[in-house]
């Protein structure tokens, strides 16, 4: 890649957080370190999987308020994981976290337990327990 | 507040080259970050189809996150200290230990808790790496390899950061050199280490590494056509594609970085062969760029995005490339 092929796309992701090296060719052929502010491609491809987190955090939500999921579901996808990757965060077999989506065995849950959910997704324990429809997360924390 | 004096922040593309090559800098030995990269053996392909990371199997553009850490100051003969913590309480005061005394460390985190990084890209990674450089009250200063400037995170989240569980966990891992290597022998460290890529890249005995594994994948992406389902095709090309382009710096930085080595390896010992090999190298990373191109053409359903054939013959093109400039470099040891 040559310098002035570098992309500079402006990305959204990096406004405000700088730029990326990268090592491209100058005009004598060498190589030579530089900084590029994003490329289009990787903006499409992380929003991409980022609107799917969002689906599957719409979808859980309304499950929540249904009372057919436990509020555990709608802060994993919030938090850009899945199940399994949750339960390795969380050091516990994978069939007890997903126990703990059944919203009757969620209820049951000590506090113990709760607060190492809500540590592991940045939020209070309250915000755990009272699941209501304006439910959120703070992006920063 | 305590700082290290005499640290430059250099800007890196990678975190763990950066790492190591900083580290290197501060004990007065001058590689640069391609070096580091090249001379451990970091460049690799690898699909793991049977290792699922958020349900998308596993493809990595460079050796296992840890790599450089662990072998390459061995490879330099360099003493060095890596050490891993059961109590975590243990693991920030040794730091707090360190940072008093002046002594440059470097951490593996989990980019989840780093909270200076975009929200959009912490994802529970394990494998980040990064410098404590000093402490301000309740915060650490971080040199981070790939951010342009210093940063700061809470005491409070470095010690989850450094404590993360799941894949690759960093179990607080902690690591420093202990004195300079004892001499630096470049000639007989690049043909070692271009010798093991190559062979790893030809000839691993496994299907998923190396040009095999790049054919692999484009198997499978030609495959994708006989699937229905657009939203798994989308999110299957957009994984291949961040594993490539977002995390550390991806196939195409891979490879121009791994360009850059053999162009300073040339500049080092004089055998041409170096030379032709880093100007195929990178052309093989702006193979890998029109490839990442045509995947994101997919995942935006552009009308004249490629059918899945086309771009699984992007990817053949990408490993072919690869493949004659690895038998280029072969021949480096029968002349050499």
């Amino acid at each position: 890649m040559k310098i002035d092929d570098v992309p500079q796309d402006q990305i959204r992701t990096f406004k405000g957080y700088g730029t990326k090296a990268v090592y491209a060719v100058d005009a004598k052929g060498r190589y030579t370190k530089t900084a590029t502010n994003g490329w289009e491609v990787e903006e499409v491809v992380l929003r991409d999987v980022l609107a799917d987190f969002e689906v599957l955090a719409a979808q859980a939500k309304q499950r929540v308020l249904q009372g057919k999921s436990s509020p555990i579901e709608f802060f994993v996808y919030k938090r850009l994981m899945d199940i399994p990757a949750l339960a390795q965060a969380m050091g516990i077999a994978r069939w007890r976290v997903r126990r703990h989506l059944n919203p009757k065995v969620f209820r049951k849950l000590n506090d113990r337990m709760l607060q190492r959910y809500a540590d592991l997704f940045r939020i209070q324990l309250a915000a755990l327990k009272n699941f209501k429809e304006n439910t959120t997360i703070d992006p920063d924390s | 507040m305590t700082q290290i004096p005499d640290f430059q922040h250099q800007h890196f593309a990678h975190c763990e080259s950066g790492v190591m090559s900083a580290l290197l800098m501060h004990q007065g030995v001058e590689l640069s970050e391609p070096m580091v990269f090249g001379l451990s053996g970091t460049l690799c392909f690898a699909y793991l189809p049977f290792m699922k990371f958020g349900n998308m199997p596993l493809v990595s553009y460079r050796m296992f996150p840890g790599h450089i850490v662990k072998k390459f100051p061995k490879r330099l003969g360099m003493p060095y200290c890596l050490k891993t913590y059961r109590n975590q309480a243990q693991a920030m005061d040794e730091l707090d230990a360190h940072v008093r005394e002046g002594r440059l460390v470097g951490l593996q985190t989990s980019a989840y808790y780093t909270t200076y990084f975009p929200p959009e890209m912490r994802f529970h990674f394990n494998a980040h790496n990064i410098i404590i450089i000093g402490k301000d009250a309740d915060d650490y200063l971080v040199s981070d390899p790939v951010f342009d400037h210093i940063e700061r995170i809470k005491v409070a989240d470095l010690k989850l950061a450094r404590f993360a569980k799941g894949l690759s966990a960093p179990k607080g891992l902690a690591h420093y050199p202990l004195g300079p290597p004892a001499g630096l022998d470049l000639p007989r460290l690049i043909k070692l280490s271009i010798k093991k890529t190559v062979r790893m890249m030809l000839y691993a005995p496994l299907p998923w590494i190396g040009i095999k594994g790049i054919l692999l994948l484009a198997r499978r992406v030609a495959q994708l056509a006989n699937k229905a389902d657009e939203r798994y095709t989308r999110l299957f090309l957009g994984n291949v594609v961040r594993m490539q382009e977002e995390i550390g710096t991806g196939g195409g930085g891979f490879r121009f970085m791994y360009a850059s080595f053999l162009q300073e390896a040339f500049a080092a010992t004089g055998w041409p062969v170096l030379q032709e090999a880093s100007a195929r190298m990178t052309e093989a990373g702006d193979q890998w760029r029109l490839f990442a191109l045509a995947c994101a053409r997919v995942v935006k359903k552009n009308p004249d995005a490629a059918a899945p054939d086309h771009i699984a013959n992007l990817l053949r093109q990408c490993g072919e490339t690869e493949r004659q400039i690895y038998t280029l470099l072969k021949s480096l040891n029968r002349s050499h």
